[in-house]
C-alpha cells in the first residue's frame, strides 16, 4: 500500500466533511437569521439591536412587550418544534429506510392531535394540561401501530401502511370532534388539525424545551448507530452495533420529540416529512443525516411562519404554509422514488 | 496476523420462531483456511452462516470464537475478530465509497474516539486489495453489481478481522466477477492467513477454491473435508438430488461436477468419462 493511496482516502474523506460542516453552518447561520428577522418584523418593526436587547433581557419600552412576551415565545416554539420534527422524521426515514415513514405519515402526531382536540372540546381543559394528555397519547398510539407491526422485530412497509390506517382513523377523530364542538373552541382547536404557532405563550416553551433539549441530545449522539443501521441489520450487527438496543432508543426519542412538538404547535404539515431529504440534498447524504434535518425542520418553520404572517392579507396558521410548500415537494419525492426505490 | 482464531459450532440448534432449521450441528473451521459451506435450497447453510456471525441465537448449544460463545461476548469485541458480508446489504444513498468502506472501521471506535491516520490507512488497504481505488469518490449507487461487491468486501475488509464469513458473496455476478471475487478472497487468506468462511451456490467454483467443504443436507452435515473426498457423484445425489458425473477438472485438478439432465446428454455416458 503506498502513502499516496493514504493521502487520496484521506483527501476525499476531509472534503465530504468539510461539505457537510459547511452545510450544518449554513443552516444555523439561516436559521439565526429567521429567528431575529421573526423578532424585528410585525404590527412594529423594531431594529435588530432592540429585537436582542430584548433577547438578552435589557428593559426596551414598547419592544420588551411585543418582542418579548409576543414574538420571542412564538419564535422559539417554532424552532424547536421544527428541530424536533425534523430530527424525528430524520430518525424514522432514515431507521426504516423509506422517506414515506415519517412520522407524520404513519400516524404519530395523530394520537397527540386526536388527545389534545379531545381535551379540548370534550374536558374543556386549556394550556399545560392539554399538553400533558397528548404526549402520552402519543406515545401510547406509537405502542399501538408498533404492536400491530410488530412480526419478529421486522419493520418497514408493514408500518408505513398500519401508521397510515391508525392516522386516518385518528384524523376522523378530530374531525368528528371539531364537528361537535362550541364554535368558541373550534377556533382553539382547530390548531391540531393543521398546526398553529398562534397561541404559542412563554407557559408553553418551558415543557417544550425541557422534553425537546435532552430527547434531540440523546438522538445526536446516537447519530453513529443509525449510520450503522442504515446498512441493515446484519451489517449494522456484523460492525458491532447492538441492533435492538439502539433502534428502542432511536424509535423512542423520536416518537418522545414528533408528540411533543405535536402537543404544543399541532401537526405542522410535511415538516418531518420533508426536512430529511432536504437535508439529504444539501449534504449530498455524507454522514449522519440527523442534525442537519433538524435545522432544515427549524428553518422551515420559521419561513413558513414568516410566510403565514406577513405575506398575505389574512393571516394564515404556519401549517397551511407548509401544507401548501409540501405537497408539491411530496409528488416530486413519490415521482423520483421510483428511480430510489423509496430511499431518502 | 496468525491464524490463531477458533470458530467452532457446539451441538447448536438454529430455527426461526418455532420451525427448526438446524439441529444438533457441530463443525470445526480449520484457522487459516478457506472453508465452504454448499447445499441445496433451503438446506440451512445460509442460517449456519447468520448462526455463525451471531446474527441468530442458537436455541440449544453455542457458538464459540476461541472457546468463547459469541452471543455472551459483546458484540463490538466479536466484530473485533470477525467480520460478516451478509447476502443483501443496504448502502445508503449517495454515500461515497471510501465512506461506505470507512463504516468496516466502525467496531474499532467508541462514541468519543476520534479518525486516526490508523483508520484511513486500513480503509486505504482494504480499497487497494478489493482494487476500488481509484472509485474511492464515487457514489456506491452508481456502480456496477461487480463493482460493488467489491466494495462491500472492501468493508468487511477494513474491519481488519481473522475471520471473515461471506454469505453468497458472488450472486448476481457475471462468471468473470465470480471468479474475480473468489481469486482476492483467496490472495486475502494467503497474504493475511484470514480464515475464510463462505456459502456458495456453484458447487464447480466451491469445489475449486475450497481448502475445506462442508455439505449441509437438511439442517445437518453431510460430508466435510477435501473437496476430493466430499464432491462425488454419490454427495451430489444424495445433496442435491441431481444424477452426476463427476471428472477432474483439468484446469485446478478439483473434481468438477457434470449434471445428467434428462436432455441434452450423450448416450454413451459415463463411458469414457474419468469417474470418480
Amino acid at each position: 500500500m503506498s502513502p499516496s493511496s493514504v493521502a487520496l482516502v484521506r483527501r476525499g474523506r476531509l472534503r465530504r466533511i468539510r461539505r457537510r460542516r459547511t452545510v450544518v453552518a449554513g443552516l444555523t447561520v439561516l436559521l439565526a437569521v429567521l429567528f431575529v428577522t421573526s423578532l424585528c418584523v410585525g404590527h412594529t418593526v423594531y431594529p435588530p439591536y432592540d429585537a436582542l436587547r430584548v433577547v438578552l433581557g435589557d428593559t426596551v419600552p414598547g419592544a420588551s412587550f411585543t418582542v418579548g412576551r409576543l414574538r420571542l415565545p412564538r419564535v422559539l416554539t417554532g424552532a424547536l418544534a421544527g428541530f424536533a420534527f425534523g430530527l424525528a422524521g430524520a430518525t424514522f426515514q432514515t431507521l426504516l429506510r423509506n422517506m414515506l415513514a415519517s412520522p407524520d405519515v404513519i400516524g404519530i402526531s395523530s394520537g397527540a392531535s386526536a388527545a389534545a382536540v379531545f381535551a379540548i372540546v370534550v374536558l374543556g381543559l386549556g394550556g399545560t394540561p392539554v399538553f400533558l394528555i397528548a404526549v402520552p397519547a402519543g406515545l401510547a398510539v406509537a405502542l399501538v401501530i408498533y404492536l400491530l407491526t410488530y412480526r419478529q422485530g421486522v419493520l418497514g412497509v408493514r408500518l408505513v401502511l398500519v401508521g397510515i390506517g391508525v392516522g386516518a382513523l385518528l384524523n376522523s377523530v378530530v374531525s368528528y370532534l371539531l364537528l361537535r364542538a362550541p364554535a368558541w373552541e373550534v377556533q382553539e382547536a382547530m390548531r391540531w388539525l393543521t398546526g398553529s404557532l398562534g397561541s404559542a405563550f412563554w407557559d408553553g416553551v418551558g415543557p417544550l424545551a425541557t422534553g425537546v433539549l435532552p430527547l434531540s441530545a440523546v438522538l445526536l449522539l446516537a447519530g453513529r448507530s443509525l449510520t450503522a443501521l442504515q446498512l441493515g441489520d446484519d451489517s449494522a450487527r456484523a460492525l458491532g452495533t447492538r441492533v435492538g438496543t439502539s433502534r428502542l432508543v432511536l424509535v423512542l426519542c423520536a416518537v418522545g420529540l414528533t408528540s411533543l412538538a405535536t402537543a404544543t404547535t399541532g401537526p405542522i404539515a410535511f415538516v418531518a416529512f420533508l426536512s430529511g431529504p432536504v437535508a439529504h440534498r444539501l449534504t449530498g447524504g455524507n454522514g449522519s443525516p440527523l442534525l442537519p434535518a433538524a435545522l432544515t425542520g427549524a428553518a422551515l418553520v420559521l419561513t413558513a411562519d414568516l410566510i403565514g404572517q406577513f405575506a398575505f392579507d389574512t393571516r394564515f396558521p404556519v401549517g397551511v404554509v407548509t401544507g401548501a410548500l409540501g405537497a408539491p415537494c411530496l409528488l416530486w419525492l413519490l415521482v423520483r422514488s421510483r428511480r430510489t426505490q423509496g430511499a431518502l | 496476523m496468525t491464524a490463531t482464531r477458533t470458530l467452532t459450532v457446539e451441538a447448536a440448534r438454529f430455527g426461526y420462531g418455532g420451525r427448526t432449521v438446524i439441529d444438533g450441528l457441530d463443525l470445526r473451521v480449520p484457522p487459516g483456511r478457506v472453508t465452504v459451506i454448499v447445499g441445496a435450497n433451503a438446506c440451512g447453510k445460509s442460517t449456519l452462516l447468520r448462526g455463525m456471525a451471531r446474527l441468530l441465537a442458537p436455541e440449544r448449544g453455542a457458538v464459540l470464537l476461541d472457546g468463547k460463545d459469541i452471543h455472551r461476548t459483546p458484540t463490538r469485541q466479536v466484530a473485533l475478530a470477525l467480520g460478516l458480508l451478509p447476502q443483501s446489504p443496504a448502502a445508503p444513498e449517495g454515500i461515497a465509497v471510501a465512506d461506505l468502506v470507512a463504516r468496516g472501521r466502525n467496531p474499532h471506535h467508541s462514541l468519543l474516539s476520534r479518525w486516526t491516520r490508523a483508520d484511513d490507512a486500513a480503509v486505504a488497504r482494504a480499497m487497494e486489495a478489493t482494487g476500488v481505488l481509484e472509485l474511492a469518490d464515487r457514489p456506491v449507487d452508481e456502480l456496477s453489481g461487480g463493482q460493488r461487491q467489491r466494495v462491500w468486501i472492501a468493508m468487511a475488509l477494513a474491519q481488519e478481522t481473522d475471520v471473515l464469513l461471506l454469505d453468497e458473496p458472488t450472486t448476481y455476478l457475471d462468471v468473470t466477477h465470480q471468479v474475480e471475487v473468489l481469486d482476492l478472497l483467496t490472495d486475502l487468506n494467503h497474504d493475511r492467513g484470514t480464515t475464510v468462511v463462505m456459502v456458495l451456490h456453484d458447487l464447480n467454483l466451491a469445489a475449486r477454491y475450497a481448502d475445506h467443504l462442508v455439505a449441509v443436507k437438511d439442517g445437518a452435515l453431510y460430508a466435510t473435508g477435501d473437496a476430493a473426498e466430499v464432491v462425488t457423484a454419490r454427495t451430489v445425489a444424495d445433496v442435491f438430488g441431481l444424477r452426476a458425473e463427476v471428472i477432474e477438472d483439468p484446469v485446478s485438478g478439483a473434481p468438477l461436477v457434470l449434471p445428467l439432465g434428462r436432455h441434452r446428454t450423450l448416450r454413451r455416458q459415463g463411458v469414457s468419462l474419468t469417474k470418480r
